[in-house]
């Protein structure tokens, strides 16, 4: 059967290349319809519970996607009649950002006077021509003492200042929306920056971070894929010493990634910045295929093969193994469905079907390919130089098998037992490098303003009407000072302090009364009064319901971890229930969405780990034909993520949703090592000869291979190391180690175990 | 030779320019004409008095209410004047706003507040926020004023089955939330029938259209229905008037602050 198709191929490689170029030519097409989503919702399934909430809440309240403009002058101040300028000048230019419904600075602040019976109600700034120094402290004072403005809009000192700007996207085409949009407020900036050259600006919030997980994404794909690209054409040139075969590698992987590419865009899956690696990984997985084949074709080759027959022999001794191999890593790869992420099962699809690709084209048009290109033996190095090396090591593990086994099971432990150190963490900020523009805005901003985490509450009084009763009022006053106790809290944005400051204007300015109103009727036509006197955009829908039975409350939160903001909603909600049983809170928030993201996400993937394991172990039983070797192959399979993972415990201890996904990937990837291995170590066992000689045969016939291979995979995932977007870069490097760990291990404690427990002197066929 | 070349060229730019700025007088006079008309055919109605509810929606579909009374006076030689009471919801029962409109000054406006018996006025240049959490502004509501805007003729078209002129409306108040409204006006009566306001950054923010008109004294058609939707956020607003009458025999006297006060 094997015999006929590759027969087959060979007779017409012209027929093959044909069907191949037309297959391909059909799986391309799909590519057009691929398209870029940098926005942060791709994290998320359409039920997620708390992606729900969020939507709820935007759906009440007006929406709360932003972009914070942050203002830093050298001199420190805000308040001079230069700062308070150009302050003013962004807010009026802000209102022309694109799907802007609102801007909140400190200029535009509605501030409200009393005036004998008259309520006065301005821009805190309204004419900068008329800024002395009285008008300047009045601001200053106004500013610095108003609750809703300090420590969110200006800080204490009144150094920094920020403007808010918030937006309203159609959603129609979001990616081109949110680049129209940060586009602008850069422009904006970058004007403002050649004005006044002595201000520095900063450009944070949800648009901020939309574009920076689009930008950072698509500089993945400018950056990375050339450089990956340079790198294997490096490598090949390196391992297989001839342009030709070399190009007929670069052909397959090309046509892998753009088939790829083209099911994926046909399937509706969308580039983000988790996919959009997918042609880097393909590249790694796909090079290694090729490898396999042409070195044995070279083999064959240099040992006065002619070409035919070196092809045939390649095939034979490279068709199972690179079945086998691909389909464990398309298995590790599936188990990305289980993710709670919706761009990680895609890079999981994405990736098993590359793969599945790669093995199809590297077993039927890389041989056809090479039936047609002017092969030639390659200068390889002889081979016994390389085995020398490979028999050497080989030497030393049986030499010192009795220290090996113990030294290596014990660091096995000891690395193992630094798993603990890991813990699960996801901060959408935290996802960009240090060194990107997007988290030095939010740096800055997080040192100065708070500005990088928010939290909303919705209280529900459970009545129209309902936010004007003073007991309610008191509810959400008790509870946004609770909040603001708490140390995790910078600054709380309550309806109650407009309810305090309005009845403190009715009551001609008299600070004894900045105080909750004490009927509904006078809070609520207070409030009537005060919605009459805004103008347009600076409304309080974002605070108020439609009937006005409910309030948003936001709380600005200090930098912290994904358990500690899931631990302080939790504790946030549990004391609003406890003391007002009577009305409904509930929280939602971007860091929150990403909170619980995490670590559910790491649940799931822990659960379907042992799945993995299971069906990869039973193709290795299946292959290897033996459920000893298969149970043999567990610890090696196993023990390089243990030690991976206590690796990176020691090194950032971080887990973010880019590593949750590490263990299933790269046990797909390493069992390839160990199938090698035991496979050459069977066979020899099973020509009689005792496990010492076994384990010599297994390296020299082998070890090379794995040697190569290796390298490979461990430069190649290493590549992804250099992308700005930490949960590539992460995934990158903790791949690259437990593939190297998996390589130790397989030369320096597999041997060693082999040597001790498989003593019996000769094995029966299985 | 060059200049055989340029002068036919000056002379078609030449005549370009003369017809295009002949075009843009000849487009704002018209506007202004129309606009004069629309005002004109509704002048001398007096005063009249309506109840209306206000349905809002949100962009989820949830609904609330508001009910007011409105009375309205027409002043000859200044902008009308208007009282509206609010019914509902209830804890701003009683509440009264008063405003005097104006063609070129600032209108003036007062809250008389029942919770706190006190008549306050409303110090604010602020006419374009939310009308008591509606997608209507205080500027849609107020009369309409030839010297509010400058005008522009747009083209003809066809509207609700009859043809319209459309306008182009520029507010003079720099306090103003639009950039300018573009305003559907029907040929037969100068009836309003669509507005289309854009915002400060020249985007569609909301439309308005008016629905139901109906004949009063002959001469007066008023709508029954106003809905407006806003584009941006997916809210909306319906007006919803029951019942007109004019000559009620208000005067002067029912709209001034003093007045206010004893509204029920």
């Amino acid at each position: 059967m094997r015999q006929l198709w590759l027969g087959w191929v060979l007779k017409h490689p012209w027929w093959v290349l044909l069907g191949t170029l037309v297959l391909v030519l059909l799986m391309s097409s799909g590519m057009g319809k691929l398209y870029f989503r940098g926005d942060f919702r791709v994290f998320f399934t359409a039920d997620n519970p708390q992606l729900l909430m969020f939507e709820q809440m935007q759906d009440e309240f007006n929406k709360s996607d932003n972009i914070l403009i942050g203002i830093a002058p050298a001199d420190g101040q805000i308040f001079n009649t230069t700062n308070l300028t150009l302050v003013k000048q962004i807010t009026d230019a802000a209102w022309q950002t694109p799907y802007s419904i609102r801007v909140d600075s400190i200029s535009n602040f509605q501030h409200t006077q009393a005036d004998a019976d008259d309520l006065l109600v301005a821009d805190l700034l309204l004419d900068p021509a008329q800024l002395d120094e009285a008008k300047i402290a009045d601001i200053r004072r106004v500013a610095l003492a108003e609750p809703t403005l300090v420590k969110r809009l200006v800080t204490a000192d009144g150094a920094v200042t920020a403007i808010n700007i918030t937006v309203q996207l159609p959603e129609l085409d979001k990616n081109k929306e949110v680049f129209d949009t940060f586009g602008f407020a850069r422009q904006l900036t970058d004007e403002f920056s050649q004005r006044y050259p002595d201000v520095r600006f900063y450009l944070a919030g949800v648009i901020a971070m939309n574009h920076s997980f689009a930008y950072e994404a698509e500089h993945d794909a400018r950056t990375l894929i050339p450089v990956m690209f340079v790198v294997i054409v490096l490598m090949l040139a390196l391992l297989l010493r001839s342009v030709v075969v070399a190009m007929a590698t670069v052909i397959i992987i090309v046509v892998t990634i753009t088939s790829t590419l083209g099911l994926a865009g046909a399937a509706g899956i969308f580039l983000s910045t988790a996919t959009v690696n997918v042609p880097t990984i393909l590249m790694t997985l796909a090079v290694a295929d090729c490898v396999h084949v042409i070195a044995s074709v070279q083999f064959a080759l240099s040992r006065g093969h002619d070409k035919q027959s070196a092809i045939e022999y390649s095939m034979q001794r490279n068709l199972m193994p690179i079945f086998i191999t691909s389909a464990t890593t398309a298995i590790g790869f599936l188990t990305l469905n289980f993710s709670e992420v919706p761009i990680l099962a895609d890079l999981g699809n994405m990736t098993a079907v590359g793969v599945m690709l790669a093995c199809l084209l590297s077993v039927t048009t890389l041989p056809a390919l090479l039936a047609v290109l002017p092969v030639k033996p390659g200068k390889v190095k002889p081979q016994h130089q390389q085995d020398t090396v490979m028999d050497k090591l080989a030497s030393f593990v049986i030499l010192r098998q009795r220290l090996l086994l113990p030294a290596m099971a014990l660091l096995m432990i000891v690395f193992a037992g630094f798993i603990s150190l890991n813990k699960v963490n996801d901060e959408a900020v935290k996802y960009f490098a240090p060194a990107t523009d997007f988290r030095q805005a939010m740096d800055f901003l997080d040192q100065h303003l708070a500005a990088s985490m928010s939290m909303d509450f919705v209280l529900h009084s459970g009545q129209s009407s309902g936010v004007n009763q003073p007991e309610f009022i008191a509810a959400v006053e008790n509870f946004s000072q609770w909040l603001a106790e708490q140390p995790q809290v910078a600054h709380v944005n309550s309806i109650s302090e407009v309810f305090k400051r309005l009845n403190k204007n009715m009551h001609a300015d008299d600070p004894a009364f900045y105080r909750i109103p004490q009927t509904q009727d006078e809070a609520a036509q207070y409030l009537l009064m005060y919605e009459m006197s805004l103008p347009y955009g600076l409304d309080l829908n974002n605070q108020l319901n439609l009937d006005k039975s409910a309030t948003r409350l936001t709380a600005a939160l200090r930098n912290m971890g994904s358990k500690e903001i899931t631990g302080f909603e939790q504790k946030a909600l549990q004391y609003f229930a406890g003391q007002f049983p009577q009305y409904q809170a509930s929280a939602a928030s971007t860091a929150l969405m990403f909170a619980h993201i995490g670590e559910r996400n790491m649940a799931s993937m822990l659960q379907t780990l042992p799945l993995a394991l299971v069906l990869i172990s039973l193709l290795l039983v299946f292959s290897l034909r033996s459920w000893r070797m298969g149970l043999i192959s567990l610890l090696p399979n196993i023990a390089p993520a243990a030690i991976g993972f206590g690796i990176w415990g020691l090194y950032s201890g971080e887990i973010n949703l880019g590593l949750s996904v590490v263990a299933s990937i790269s046990l797909g990837i390493i069992v390839d090592d160990t199938v090698h291995f035991l496979a050459k170590y069977q066979h020899a066992r099973h020509e009689g000869r005792n496990a010492e000689a076994a384990v010599r045969y297994a390296f020299n016939s082998v070890g090379r291979a794995l040697w190569i291979t290796t390298a490979v995979l461990v430069i190649g995932f290493s590549v992804l190391m250099l992308s700005s977007f930490r949960l590539n870069s992460d995934m990158g490097l903790l791949t690259a180690i437990i593939i190297f760990t998996a390589l130790v291990i397989d030369f320096l404690f597999l041997p060693a175990f082999l040597l001790k427990f498989d003593t019996k002197e000769s094995q029966h066929h299985a | 030779m060059r200049n055989i070349l340029l002068t036919p060229l000056l002379i078609l730019g030449l005549t370009g320019a003369v017809w295009i700025t002949g075009f843009a007088v000849a487009d704002e006079t018209k506007g202004l004409a129309i606009a004069q008309e629309r005002k004109a055919r509704d002048a001398g109605w007096g005063d009249s008095e309506s109840r209306t509810t206000m349905v809002l929606r949100n962009a989820k579909g949830d609904e609330s209410q508001r009910e007011i009374r409105t009375a309205a006076l027409e002043v000859q030689g200044d902008g009308d004047k208007g009282l509206t009471i609010f019914d509902e919801p209830r804890d701003v029962r009683g509440t009264a706003f008063l405003n005097h409109s104006h063609p070129t000054a600032e209108d003036d406006q007062w809250l008389y507040l029942p919770a706190v018996k006190r008549v306050k006025r409303i110090a604010s240049r602020n006419k374009s926020g939310p009308f008591m959490g509606s997608e209507f502004a205080y500027e849609d509501l107020s009369s309409f004023e030839i010297e509010k805007y400058r005008f522009s003729y747009l083209r003809d078209e066809s509207c609700n089955d009859q043809l319209c002129f459309v306008l182009e409306q520029v507010p003079a108040d720099e306090f103003s939330g639009y950039s300018k409204t573009v305003v559907w006006v029907d040929q037969q009566h100068y009836r309003l029938h669509k507005a289309e306001y854009y915002d400060r950054k020249n985007t569609l923010l909301k439309t308005l259209t008016l629905h139901d008109y109906q004949l009063y004294l002959d001469k007066y058609w008023r709508p029954h229905k106003l809905s407006m939707v806003n584009h941006q956020t997916g809210k909306s607003t319906d007006l919803l008037i029951h019942q007109i009458s004019f000559n009620t025999g208000r005067t002067t006297a029912d709209f001034d602050t003093n007045a206010l006060q004893r509204v029920r």
